[in-house]
């Protein structure tokens, strides 16, 4: 019974992360600014980063947190280097 | 296949809440980045993903395990206290960067000096 309601709540879940990540996604084809594509980038890895929490929950398996924790960051440095780009043009000068 | 653990009832029917704030939380920013016209208002929405709703699915997931392993399990501090602090330290350089952008190109639309 707990298990059936945890469930239902899990795949709820998963699907309102799924549709945020496809804004996501939307926001990065149409930009219209390259900065706005890298925002749509960071969204779009904290959206799958949480998508791998619950995955967790669901499995009751902690290999998914590390996959979390690798996704974050592996998504802090991408942003930031494509942040930097975007400022000189270069990221290590 | 919708199983999911076997928690006590308590538990499931907290982090079910936990987890459906949360998601709903995250989808509320994803909305705001895809509707708001400036990129220095869309700046702003997907914040609400990275702390409020991040928070929430941590929490949730740091009551399942230490319910299911009958101890305290707390390695979601880690990527909660991680995520907080990244968060602010990307937005602001993705921000300097595109104002520099817009003012080297001296667009329209761009916040005031000070």
């Amino acid at each position: 019974m707990s298990g059936l309601i945890l469930g239902y709540a899990l795949l709820a879940a998963q699907l309102m992360l799924g549709l945020a990540m496809a804004l996501a996604v939307w926001r990065i084809v149409r930009g219209p600014r390259a900065q706005d594509r890298v925002l749509g980038l960071d969204t779009l890895y904290v959206n799958a980063l949480l998508m791998m929490v619950t995955f967790g929950i669901r499995t009751g398996s902690t290999l998914y947190f590390e996959a979390a924790l690798v996704i974050g960051l592996l998504g802090f440095a991408s942003t930031v280097a494509l942040a930097k780009f975007l400022m000189r043009g270069e990221v290590i000068e | 296949m919708t199983d999911g653990p076997e928690l006590p009832l308590w538990a499931a029917l907290i982090t079910s809440a936990l987890l459906l704030a949360g998601a709903a939380f995250t989808l509320i920013g994803a909305i705001g980045l895809v509707r708001l016209k400036l990129f220095y208002d869309r700046v702003h929405a997907p914040t609400l993903g990275a702390t409020l709703g991040a928070t929430l699915i941590l929490i949730a997931s740091m009551l399942t395990f230490s319910v299911l392993q009958s101890r305290f399990v707390g390695h979601e501090i880690l990527l909660g206290a991680f995520m907080l602090l990244t968060t602010p330290v990307t937005f602001i350089l993705l921000v300097r960067a595109a104002l520099y952008r817009d003012r080297a190109e001296s667009n329209q639309n761009v916040p005031p000096m000070d």
